[in-house]
């Protein structure tokens, strides 16, 4: 288990440098810059400014001038924002990015195993159809059109629920956000623990447990759902990682100020530094989750376990 | 010859199962005639494109526009036919650049095995610690509303699990008798690889395909959300429907139908999907 | 036995789920919203677009910073609210010397900072050195040109600040020399870079000419405006309260102003409608007729200083004939732009500087003429057998901009038979485009810095760094000129009317039309008047039912 961190942690290292070369390379080829603006700057002033930011000097010089900071933890000065660091609006952003995902994580978790497992315990009936249809047609429907579907219907023609924000105090402004990203999730969440439920359910351990002449909820919850959520467990780390990298989406949608919207306002902005800060960041996230799944995968399922050893 | 034979009777009870499966067949037929539909365009399409009638800005469903205009007087039906060409080049293609790109990596892979194996899986392993819908939104932002560029992007994303997938099932073929026995004939590498292991993992790749294309036509659809979609005056579904996000509560028509019609895409591709998956693995049975 | 209790596990299981729901749904039932609440806490909600970049008024270019720092600084003279001239600011009267060129000021003093000491003079000389001073690289330096020796002290010609034209007598006078006689002088002091900043806080956290020190944030932030800065929150909120050191604090009414930054219209939209702001930016313009109607008394269309027009690189073979853009020209149907597209009741543009019934009128005209437009085009070599080559439109990703990019497109192909193809490309890129002169045609926009023709005619001077055309006209340069040097309104405006008339008739630009400002205020907002370039000072503005 030990080897497996220290290798991934190992293989981690290369891939970040490749992101934020590729990232580096790819921001210093776009066309215009930070300091364009639509009233023209003026070309003593745009040298004043390049100069202020070394962005005058060559580009190899810039791209081990930024690694040697980054080793130091310094992810530079915001270009857009002239009086903030990458560092100090990274971790403004950070978690509310967090615990947006972190809710819509358990909330897809939840739901999706309810319905899944409901599914499974009846098989080909009316409980079955109808909670896959849903979460099929949860997966169908881009969250572009169900967030601003639910704040029309919840925020306007209701008035039960905040059309926008993150807000500390109002834990109801959290409620749409997080339904609209959660959604596909809880239905992968339900397609897969339905898939899991059935093949546990079909295997001798179970049957076992029943002829014990345990009770059927015992038997559902101590035995099956243990077995049945591997695939679910298994899916959380890219699920993670993917509503970490798809948050933008919601954040906008509901403006909210988390990481993702910045991203996406420092890409447009040109904000060098910025982009490159988060891009890290959220590539480092994603590492990590995806270390995390794999060891609480191998912990649960003992064959897992073997495989990796391998 | 045998394994020929088995083969065919394979695919032959597969095409059985799926038959039988009524949702998974009703989703083929749909994304057939959308196929069609999308093919014919330019022959069936009511009117131009980017035809304008300025005076009937955002009309609801009519005779003459039978799903409304939108705010330019444009014929909703006809930019959806227009759109669809779009989205699904857009979902078809990138699946194919992931599928070359996978196939044969995972191939390579799960045939050389050893460290070559191990390698190029760690390779793919370190990748998907890349933030790609990231890496995706930068280039369509530095290098402009692109198609081409948008297929390999996405395609270089999706590459990875179809990597995974056929690089277990390669492996596991590698050792069975006809591989022994064409390495034994002195058949070169290349060709096993292509002649015989390819064949046999294309159940799994057809049936992750069928379910790569929708999540591709989904990410098109939030890269139009922020702006960088298919360049004006052409349309896409994803397009369509961030402008008809926009004006749900003037125009109604303008969201319902495009993601109607993108949601029974997406659902008819998953049942397919689904259904494949079940047909083509005899456990099912 | 064990299916029912299969049952009503499942059952149960599945009601919880639900109860939880319906919990959390009902509990926050309908509760008021703040606007409602703000007649009570005299707090107003502003939608404000992007997040500001900073709050260094020396250093932000933006609409979105300037409606901050209306609140947290003022300048020597004050915008009338009703859009009348101007007020006393920090000066509580001037005298200006009969050439025009020597303005005296005397302070008031009473103004103090937000810490209690004064406004004095020299904080104004210090705060136009900075932003004159080259090391700063601030954007709107040429704000200031218009002072003796400015220009060339800020591109460095120069050293010693003591020959440009502003001076501190003593602590309460300043006098301003200007290079010629401006009579738009005083607006320029309405505008935020010329606004003064406190010497001792520039200094605590940096050098004089410092960009993003942390002399911006809250509790670090020392103004001099009717409110000060309580708290920042990135892309989220600026909360500003009442500063009880403002000189003219009694006529301040509203307690706290917050500002909260969107860089999506339909979510600040939605925040509107919900009760959650008393005022909202910008209306889509798919929303601008339903609005109308359903929100007659909040839905306000209002004259804005600002044309929208597409630029013609005139560098490009394909648009080198004067004749051709012409005929480009004539061929738009601007007021079906106007009204079936823009439909903000914008005015279809005859002039580039948008026309003032008050003071500058052009007597320019455009007509919208197909048979003139095809004929101009046949005589610049264009027929169905030698077509037009294939030319591009580009614009920047927007909404609005497409809609427009696309109607000009279908007219062109209606009454020209051209094809044109749109090129959407980001903010950035299209800048960078049009800087390099790497495009046909290209849309813009261009809000007046100060309500005066120069702040658009100047723009089109030779080598201008917003000209962005490529198009020169020496007779042009030396109208711009002349009307510099002029001495009366009345000879300024007939050169400016001269200019115009080369504009249009050689047409490097195509106007389209004159901006509207298109928002939404909510009736408990008072005291809140149209201008012509969107400022209302939030000291005369209250909140009643």
């Amino acid at each position: 288990m030990v080897g497996l961190i220290f290798n991934r942690l190992l293989v981690a290292i290369p891939v970040l440098l490749a992101v934020i070369t590729i990232t580096f390379l790819m921001i210093h080829s776009a066309p215009g810059g930070p300091f364009d603006y639509d009233r023209v700057v003026s070309s003593e002033v745009m040298q004043q400014l390049n100069q202020k930011y070394n962005l005058d000097a060559p580009l190899y010089e810039q791209y081990f001038d930024y690694l040697s900071n980054l080793l130091r933890g310094d992810l530079g000065p915001s270009f857009r924002y002239p009086g903030r660091t990458v560092n100090e609006m990274i971790f403004s952003g950070l978690p509310i990015t967090f615990e947006l995902a972190l809710y819509s994580i358990a909330f897809a978790i939840l739901l999706g195993i309810c319905f899944g497992s409901m599914a499974a315990l009846k098989r080909n009936t009316w409980l079955d159809y109808l909670p896959m249809t849903i979460s099929m047609a949860g997966i169908c429907i881009p969250s572009i059109v169900l967030g601003p579907l639910l704040s029309l219907v919840f925020g306007i023609w209701l008035g039960w629920l905040p059309v926008s924000g993150w807000i500390d105090g109002i834990p109801e402004s959290k409620i749409l956000p997080v339904i609209t990203l959660g959604t596909a999730y809880a239905a992968y969440c339900a397609r897969l623990s339905r898939g899991g439920m059935l093949e546990v359910l079909g295997q001798d351990y179970i049957r076992t447990a029943r002829a014990k002449g345990l009770s059927e909820f015992r038997v559902v919850v101590f035995h099956a759902l243990r077995g049945g959520l591997i695939p679910v467990v298994s899916f959380l780390g890219p699920a993670i990682a993917g509503l970490l990298a798809g948050s933008f989406v919601v954040e906008t949608i509901f403006n909210i100020p988390g990481l993702g919207r910045f991203y996406v306002q420092a890409a447009f902005n040109r904000d060098y530094t910025m982009i490159l800060g988060t891009t890290i960041f959220f590539s480092f996230l994603i590492i990590i989750f995806n270390l995390l799944a794999d060891i609480v995968g191998a912990a649960m399922d003992p064959r897992v376990r073997e495989d990796n050893s391998k | 010859m045998n394994e020929l034979v088995s083969t065919s009777n394979l695919w032959r009870d597969a095409l059985r199962r799926l038959k039988a499966n009524r949702l998974a067949l009703a989703g083929a037929i749909f994304v057939f005639v959308l196929i069609l539909l999308a093919l014919l365009t330019p022959f069936i399409a009511p009117y131009e494109y980017d035809f304008q009638n300025r005076g009937l800005s955002s009309s609801g469903p009519s005779l003459n526009h039978w799903l409304g205009t939108d705010y330019l007087g444009r014929d909703l039906l006809t930019r959806m036919l227009y759109g669809s060409r779009i989205s699904l080049l857009v979902g078809f293609v990138a699946t194919f650049v992931a599928l070359i790109i996978g196939v044969s990596w995972g191939t390579v892979a799960g045939y050389l095995g050893g460290r070559v194996d191990s390698l190029m899986m760690r390779i793919v392993d370190a990748l998907y610690g890349i933030p790609f819908i990231i890496l995706i939104i930068l280039l369509m932002v530095v290098f402009g509303r692109n198609l081409v560029l948008m297929f390999l992007a996405i395609g270089a994303v999706e590459w990875l699990t179809m990597a995974r997938i056929v690089r277990a099932q390669v492996t596991s073929l590698r050792r069975t008798e006809f591989v022994l026995a064409a390495q034994a004939m002195g058949v070169s590498s290349i060709s096993i690889m292509t002649r015989h292991l390819f064949p046999n993992t294309l159940g799994p790749v057809i049936v992750y395909a069928t379910l790569t294309v929708p999540q591709v036509m989904l990410l098109e659809a939030f890269l139009s959300f922020l702006g960088l979609g298919v360049q004006a005056p052409m349309s896409s579904w994803g397009l369509l429907i961030r402008d008809g996000a926009v004006s749900m509560e003037e125009s109604w028509w303008l969201l319902v139908f495009p993601a109607t019609v993108f949601s029974i895409t997406l659902f008819s591709l998953n049942f397919l999907g689904d259904g494949l998956r079940d047909a083509l693995d005899p456990r099912s049975n | 036995m064990k299916n029912l209790k299969l049952k009503i596990f499942s059952i149960s299981r599945t009601l919880v789920v639900f109860l939880l729901f319906n919990i959390l749904i009902l509990s926050c039932g309908q509760r008021s919203t703040p606007v409602e609440d703000s007649i009570q806490d005299q707090v107003l909600y502003l939608g404000n677009g992007t997040e500001p970049q900073d709050l260094d008024p020396h250093i932000v270019t933006g609409v979105p910073e300037h409606k901050v720092l209306l609140s947290l600084l003022e300048g020597l003279v004050v915008s009338h609210p009703e859009g009348k001239g101007y007020l006393p600011g920090v000066a509580k009267k001037w005298e200006i010397s009969d050439d025009g060129k020597e303005y005296l000021f005397y302070l008031n003093e009473n103004a103090k900072w937000s810490n209690g000491a004064r406004v004095t003079a020299e904080d104004f000389v210090y705060s136009w050195k900075r932003i004159l001073l080259p090391t700063t690289a601030a954007q709107y330096a040429y704000m200031l040109y218009v002072l003796e020796n400015a220009e060339d002290f800020n591109k460095g010609k120069i050293q010693d600040f003591s020959k440009v034209g502003v001076k501190a007598i003593n602590d309460s006078t300043l006098k301003v020399t200007l290079r010629n006689s401006t009579p738009y002088f005083l607006s320029l002091l309405v505008h935020y870079s010329t606004w003064p900043v406190y010497k001792p806080i520039i200094e605590k956290f940096g050098e004089i000419d410092s960009r993003g020190t942390e002399w911006t944030r809250p509790g670090n932030f020392i103004g001099n405006g009717p409110y000060v800065l309580e708290e920042w929150k990135l892309n989220d909120v600026i909360i500003v309260k009442k500063n009880p050191y403002y000189w003219d604090k009694d006529t301040v009414s509203i307690k706290e102003i917050r500002f909260f930054a969107s860089d999506n219209e339909t979510s600040e939209d939605l925040r509107y409608r919900s009760g959650m702001l008393h005022y909202l930016n910008t209306i889509k313009v798919t929303k601008i007729q339903s609005y109308k109607e359903s929100y007659p008394k909040q839905t306000r269309i209002e004259p804005y200083y600002g044309t929208y027009y597409y630029r013609i690189n005139v560098t490009k073979d394909e648009l080198k004939d004067k004749k051709v853009r012409q005929a480009l020209s004539h061929a738009i149907n601007r007021k079906e732009i106007v009204e079936k597209v823009s439909r903000g009741e914008q005015i279809p543009a005859f002039s580039f500087t948008p026309p003032d019934p008050v003071n500058f009128y052009p007597s320019t005209q455009i007509e919208f003429n197909p048979k003139k437009a095809r004929k101009l085009f046949k005589e610049a070599g264009f027929s169905e057998s030698k077509k037009f080559p294939k030319i591009e439109i580009l614009y920047n990703t927007s909404e609005g901009h497409q809609k427009i990019a696309e109607a000009i497109q279908a007219m062109w192909k209606e009454n020209l038979n051209i094809d044109v193809e749109l090129v959407n490309v980001d903010w950035k890129t299209y800048l960078d485009r049009q800087k390099n002169l790497d495009f046909y045609i290209s849309r813009a926009g261009w809000i007046g810095d100060y309500p005066d023709p120069n702040s658009f005619l100047d723009m089109m001077l030779s080598g201008g760094g917003n000209n962005q055309t490529g198009w020169s006209n020496l007779e042009y340069d030396n109208l711009i000129r002349k009307a510099a040097e002029a001495t009366s309104t009345e000879e300024r405006y007939k050169y400016f009317d001269k200019a115009e008339h080369i504009l249009i008739d050689e047409l490097p630009l195509i106007p389209i039309y004159t901006y509207t400002r298109v928002y939404m205020l909510h009736p408990y907002v008072k005291g809140w008047h149209p201008t012509i370039l969107d400022t209302h000072p939030y000291q005369f503005l209250s909140l009643e039912p």
